[in-house]
């Protein structure tokens, strides 16, 4: 199973949510989709997606948030996992793409390459309710629709081979983005407040 | 060494007044009373992360979310964070309000909390990030809503340390 395909399955599904993905590949593969003002690509804070994704859903409880995820990503703050579990933030889907590899770095392999480590384990262990494992595209949109529909703080660990873009770069300076993915939110609250009133 | 207690009430107050709801902490000693004070208000919610630099994630989302937040941590996760500073906040232009309990600095009676005292200082000068003491309970609630402010405006991290003075009796 191939991440990019992954994310393009879903893409239609993440129009009206807020995404946070990791650098590098992840981020590209999403941009080459087609960018929104509802992504925020981390270029480079390793780890920070998840915890970015867990200030988003804690006070945006009207939204859904997904952040995708890598596993070397994840691996640099596995604390996130149980921060996240303790406070449950019911409107939270936590993809973590599991290639097995540092990809974006050179493709050194990751921890989870030998199969010792199991990510979705570790999730569970740290008090994750709904924990997926997938590695088929057919279980990871089922999965992904399960997340997307329900609520709870939910973790899908797809297994996916390390192979990403060509070629790398976007159209949007990092501040712009920070500054858009932010102007998008308050835009949205303005508008929800309007339908509401 | 005993934390003041109506000190710690005087910096919560500051807190409240300067419009936060929301803060990210790791406990400390110092900030004890300051995290039971947070942790009983039903109008604030308190995140207790697992390490320093996680709460530098939560405190971006909580500002693209449009919510006012604060990070209440020591110096020492202050150190744990930095590369969440400079690769999040200082990268993509996210303002980041920091109190941060400076231990192991003059005074400091245990030897585990002396290097990281003695380097926070010029570790926030090297980030260049503006910082300021606070050491006064009358003048601690002006210099959080400053603080806060002078983050939102120049949209870089901002450290308000509170010091020994003010944190014990
Ligand atoms: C603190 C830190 N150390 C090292 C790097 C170099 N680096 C860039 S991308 C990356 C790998 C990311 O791996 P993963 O999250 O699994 O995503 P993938 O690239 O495999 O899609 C590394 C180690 C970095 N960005 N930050």
């Amino acid at each position: 199973m191939k991440r990019a395909k992954c994310i393009e399955a879903i893409y239609p599904e993440l129009q009206d949510k807020l995404v946070v993905t990791i650098m590098g590949a992840c981020a590209q593969e999403l941009y080459d989709l087609g960018h929104c003002e509802n992504f925020f690509y981390l270029q480079h804070a390793m780890g920070l997606a998840s915890s970015i994704g867990l200030g988003l859903a804690l006070n945006l409880p009207q939204e859904k948030v997904v952040v995708l995820d890598g596993d070397g990503s994840v691996l640099m703050n596995l604390g996130t996992l149980t921060t996240i579990a303790r406070y449950n933030p019911p409107n939270l889907v936590h993809i973590i793409f599991d290639n097995g590899s540092l990809l974006s770095t050179g493709g050194f392999a990751s921890h989870t390459t030998s199969g010792i480590t199991d990510l979705a384990a570790i999730a569970r262990g740290a008090g994750v309710q709904n924990v997926a494992a997938v590695s088929t595209p057919m279980d990871f949109i089922a999965a992904a629709a399960d997340a997307f529909e329900n609520d709870g703080y939910s973790v899908i660990v797809a297994k996916v081979e390390a192979t990403g873009p060509d070629h790398f770069g976007m159209d949007l300076k990092l501040p712009e983005n920070a500054f858009r993915f932010e102007r998008y939110i308050k835009e949205r609250k303005q508008m929800r407040t309007k339908l509401h009133n | 060494m005993t934390v003041s207690r109506d000190n710690s009430l005087a910096v919560y107050q500051g807190i409240k007044d300067a419009g936060i709801r929301f803060i990210t902490a790791l406990p400390e000693t110092w900030l004890v009373y300051l995290l039971q004070l947070a942790e009983d208000d039903p109008d604030m919610t308190l995140i207790e992360v697992a390490k320093e630099e996680e709460a530098i994630g939560i405190a971006a989302g909580a500002h693209f979310a449009g919510q006012p937040n604060l990070l209440l941590m020591q110096n020492h996760g202050f150190l744990a964070a930095i590369n969440g500073i400079v690769s999040l906040a200082m990268l993509y232009r996210v303002p980041l309000c920091m109190l941060i309990a400076h231990r192991g600095h003059m005074g400091e009676p245990y030897p585990w909390h002396t290097q990281g005292g003695i380097v926070t200082e010029p570790v926030l000068r090297a980030l260049n990030i503006p910082f300021d003491y606070a050491r006064d309970h009358q003048t601690v609630a002006r210099q959080i809503k400053e603080a806060y402010t002078y983050s939102l405006s120049s949209l870089s991290p901002v450290a308000l340390m509170l010091s020994r003075d003010l944190m014990e009796d």
